[in-house]
């Protein structure tokens, strides 16, 4: 009997493994997890254009990631990309003439934020919005505007 | 010494056409027997004690076997994708290319092949045990069905211990990925795991492994029971049923694979 009920017990926690290892697959590998860091100051910045950026994305400040983007919106009066990204409180002194641009690491890599640092004496708090932004860099759009320019420069 | 030749030619053509035969014939007595398992399931189902035993001994015996290669065959593809990758800057992308790789292909085949040589030759070997010391035979003197009672049981077992085994590989896989990717090549967390989040869909991805795993478990545990079950009943008997599971096993699950695959991915 003993034997039985560690047999039966077994079984149920390997079934429950497998319950749990299905729940991994589903929520951390096929889908988003909203657990990025609790800790830090949320930023949004507005873009016309964001390209590939994804949540959990890396915001970085002279290369050294500082946080991540947290949530990605589309304002519909707007009509601009609102990017919401949380800083680690570390960085708190960070001017707030700073700029944000979306830049692409590696040629398949992925997208990241890169803030380039302005000269004001006053710092970025909780909430508050990165004003000079520079939108994402889509390959079609800079073709056309290449091909453009030299249409126009040849007649 | 052109005789000597011929000779051994002749005994390498007779093995092949010999084994090939086992296999064809295999295929066509295995279809029976298959029905006549699926028949008597009710009966299996209907002693929930005797399949938990064999979950059991198909499923938790051949854990920590299964959670160790999942491991390591998710480093190895975190550490190959990362040498190759890193060349054009894309090393970000390893997360899903190893995640990708495992859910859909290595998962649940590894875990089939795994399946086959840890509990398949164990199901194999008893069953054959019990075909040659006559224990079988006795069961059927006491009017006892040895397929209800011995085989549907295992049978069953083995049907849902390997979909638990697949999902809990690819999982451990995919953590090694990320100890191989993260922790020791240093590729960003954040990078890795949203790369893989965009990329691997729920059910064109983790669902087609699972139902890949499913078919699998069932040619896996079908052909063990079936080679010990119609084993010649002496002690070399034994061993060549156990032989042959593990090789038709492997065989099916790889030819099986690329049918399902084909069927899974023409859908679209």
């Amino acid at each position: 009997m003993q034997q039985t009920r560690a047999v039966e017990l077994g079984t149920g926690l390997f079934v429950f493994m497998g319950i749990l290892a299905l729940f991994f697959l589903t929520t951390r590998v096929s889908s988003f997890d909203s657990q990025v860091g609790a800790e830090g100051y949320e930023l949004t910045a507005r873009f016309d254009q964001v390209g590939t950026l994804k949540e959990r994305a890396p915001v970085s400040i002279s290369g050294v990631p500082i946080g991540r983007v947290t949530d990605i919106e589309f304002d519909s009066e707007r009509l601009e990309a609102v990017v919401t990204m949380r800083i680690s409180s570390r960085y708190d002194r960070i001017p707030e003439d700073s700029d944000a641009s979306i830049l692409t690491s590696g040629i398949l890599g992925g997208q990241y934020i890169g803030l380039q640092p302005g000269g004001s004496d006053d710092y970025f708090g909780d909430g508050d919005e990165i004003s000079f932004t520079q939108s994402a860099v889509v390959l079609e759009q800079l073709i056309s505007k290449y091909l453009f320019s030299q249409g126009s420069g040849g007649e | 010494m052109f005789n000597g030749a011929l000779r051994g030619l002749r005994a390498i053509a007779l093995e092949v056409l010999y084994n090939l035969r086992g296999f064809f014939g295999t295929f066509g007595a295995g279809q029976l027997f298959f029905l006549q398992i699926l028949v008597n399931l009710p009966y299996a189902l209907a002693r929930p004690r005797l399949v938990v035993k064999q979950v059991y001994v198909a499923g938790v015996q051949s854990l920590v076997v299964i959670m160790l290669a999942g491991l390591f065959v998710g480093m190895v593809l975190a550490l190959q994708a990362h040498n190759t990758l890193s060349r054009f800057g894309a090393e970000d992308t390893i997360g899903m290319v190893a995640a990708l790789g495992l859910v859909r292909e290595l998962g649940p085949v590894v875990t089939a092949l795994l399946f086959a040589g840890r509990a398949g030759t164990a199901l194999s070997s008893e069953i054959g045990l019990m075909r040659a010391t006559d224990q079988l035979s006795g069961m059927e003197m006491m009017a006892v069905d040895p397929i209800k009672r011995v085989v549907g049981p295992r049978f069953l077992g083995g049907v849902i211990a390997v979909p638990i085994l697949t999902v809990i590989f690819s999982a451990m896989g995919i953590l090694g990925a990320w100890l191989e990717g993260v922790v020791i090549l240093g590729v960003d967390e954040g990078v890795f795991w949203s790369q893989m989040q965009a990329q691997v869909e729920l059910r064109e991805d983790v669902m087609s492994g699972v139902i890949k795993s499913v078919f699998f478990g069932v040619a896996a545990s079908l052909l063990a029971v079936f080679e010990g079950y119609n084993c010649v009943p002496t002690a070399e008997g034994v061993g060549r049923a156990t032989t042959r599971a593990v090789v038709h096993t492997s065989l099916t699950v790889l030819v099986l694979n690329f049918m399902l695959t084909a069927w899974l991915l023409g859908g679209n």
